[in-house]
């Protein structure tokens, strides 16, 4: 969606109506008008080390998939103790809805990890 | 010896001031798991920072004790999504709007200034999952308490006008919504939201490019977002870059399967059930707040000023009522009217005898609309509005 970066300045369809009002507001402040940028904080939160070194695989697992796309803060907020099929239903949303390309193995494990860590 | 006493004790002290300062740089909301660092983003005062990536911001709830409407700089922010925009160039940016119309547009920032007359409602945004963090059981998503709302002035011009400018064709039945934000990996359903057709061209949906009299903060969707007034957040997308007509019902996941209700009068189930039937998330429902008291707060025994807020989707407050003894009901003083999708604030003089005390507020709408004594429960931890209770030692 991304459609704005294109810097084109498109004759819109409204062209009668719209060309005065560019001209009014400024056409050459369109052409030298530079874009406006935004730094977004970077996340800080780091996933728990596992109690049981088990869940190590787990632990990598997470550490290497979920911050793909969300920071670890998405999954230390949430509420405590909620346990296995918490977890699990978690991971599978993130795999089947959002589409985390996630393979089964690792989905498992990092489910384990963080029903046990969590 | 004396000298160096007086040093160590600078030292102390200064050290003790840093480390309060550093307290104070975390929030600790009052559920499991409730801890939240202040963070202030670019353009924004310190907020709660409930995720990063994505940023999730909550207003600290003392930011609404200081005005019916909450400043800029404060309000929260809410994204699904992770690839947010970080360079938008106002004089490049269109908004798109095609689909089941006569005449496709791409519209700029000074086309829609300069062609349809511009326009201000004052209206409340909240998340629909405002509070999720107070249910019981808990449920997965966002863990907020009650910061995730905020009222403005909001600035831009109906979407009935851009509508009616490109020629909606027969048979047309909802409308589309998309944003420059969307997803990391292509396969996740892009953020997307609809309404139907009669909703969208009801003269008050606004596509809107300032917020209480200033372009909108980058994180609230600069340089223009959809205002949907008296319907929650999710509607009201940021960034937005595109509006398609459509002959058909919207299919998308963010309508779907996300943001459902419980297909009931009270959109609630029974605590920890499923609901049989689910439809989309709509109209705000009635709340209100004690803003100038919070939880475990000590106060002078005798009288005592209550003030605070309270809201609904837009039929307006007709009354505000607060009890101090679980038995009696007092009614709370309205304040400025500004407009029925606004916070009307209240005010009330109560008397608070030494001891504990449970003040608990309540409202009610022009719609007879009333908050429940009991919370009620779905699944997805949406529309909270339980008669809040602050609990407070006078002495």
């Amino acid at each position: 969606m991304r459609k704005v970066l294109r810097a084109v300045l498109t004759i819109p369809a409204l062209a009668g109506l719209v060309l005065p009002a560019l001209i009014a507001a400024g056409l050459t402040g369109a052409v030298l008008a530079a874009p406006v940028r935004y730094d977004v904080p970077e996340p800080t939160a780091q996933f728990r080390a596992p109690k049981d070194t088990a869940h190590q695989a787990g632990f990598e697992a997470a550490q290497g998939n979920c911050q793909t796309c969300h920071s670890v803060d998405y999954i230390a907020t949430q509420p405590p103790g909620k346990g296995k099929a918490f977890w699990e239903a978690e991971v599978s949303k993130m795999i089947k809805i959002y589409h985390a390309p996630i393979d089964e193995a690792d989905g498992r494990a990092i489910a384990t990890y963080l029903s046990d860590t969590y | 010896m004396l000298r160096r006493d007086m040093l160590f004790g600078a030292g102390a002290l200064a050290l003790a001031l840093a480390s309060r300062r550093a307290l104070a740089r975390e929030v600790d909301l009052p559920f499991g798991n409730g801890e939240r660092p202040l963070v202030a983003y670019p353009g924004k005062r310190p907020l709660l920072q409930m995720t990063a990536r994505p940023p999730q911001l909550e207003t600290p709830f003392s930011v609404f004790d200081e005005s019916a409407i909450t400043p800029n700089d404060a309000f929260f922010v809410r994204y699904h999504l992770a690839d947010i925009p970080t360079q938008i160039d106002p004089d490049a940016f269109r908004l798109d709007v095609k689909g089941h119309v006569d005449r496709p547009v791409s519209l700029s920032l000074t086309d829609l200034k300069g062609l349809f007359g511009p326009t201000e409602i004052v209206a409340v945004n909240q998340c629909s999952g405002n509070s999720r963090g107070f249910f019981e059981p808990r449920m997965a998503g966002g863990q907020l308490a009650n910061g995730a709302m905020g009222c403005a002035r909001w600035t831009g011009v109906p979407l009935k006008a851009v509508l009616d400018r490109v020629g909606v064709k027969a048979g047309a039945a909802e409308v589309a919504f998309e944003g420059l934000d969307g997803p990391v990996i292509p396969e996740t359903p892009d953020f997307a939201k609809s309404l139907k057709l009669e909703h969208a061209r009801d003269g008050q949906v606004m596509l809107a490019w300032a917020m209480n009299g200033e372009d909108l903060p980058w994180l609230n969707g600069y340089p223009l977002r959809l205002v949907v007034p008296g319907y929650y957040g999710t509607y009201w997308v940021k960034h937005l870059n595109a509006i398609t007509v459509l002959d058909k019902p919207f299919e998308g996941f963010w309508m779907k399967t996300a943001y459902r209700i419980p297909d009931n009068a009270c959109a609630c189930t029974e605590p920890g059930k499923p609901a049989a039937a689910t439809v989309p998330i709509g109209r705000l429902n009635v709340r209100s707040f004690l803003t100038n008291l919070t939880d475990e707060m000590q106060v002078k025994a005798g009288p005592v000023p209550l003030r605070g807020i309270a809201f609904d989707g837009g039929s307006g407050i007709k009354a505000v009522e607060v009890s101090v003894d679980d038995k009696s009901w007092a009614q709370g003083k309205l304040g400025q009217d500004l407009g029925p999708y606004a916070f009307r604030t209240w005010t009330l003089d109560v008397d608070l005898p030494a001891g504990a005390h449970a003040i608990r507020v309540r409202a009610t709408s022009n719609d007879g609309g009333a908050q429940p004594m009991e919370p009620r429960w779905n699944q997805a931890g949406y529309m909270r509005n339980v008669v809040e209770t602050t609990r407070v030692r006078a002495a």
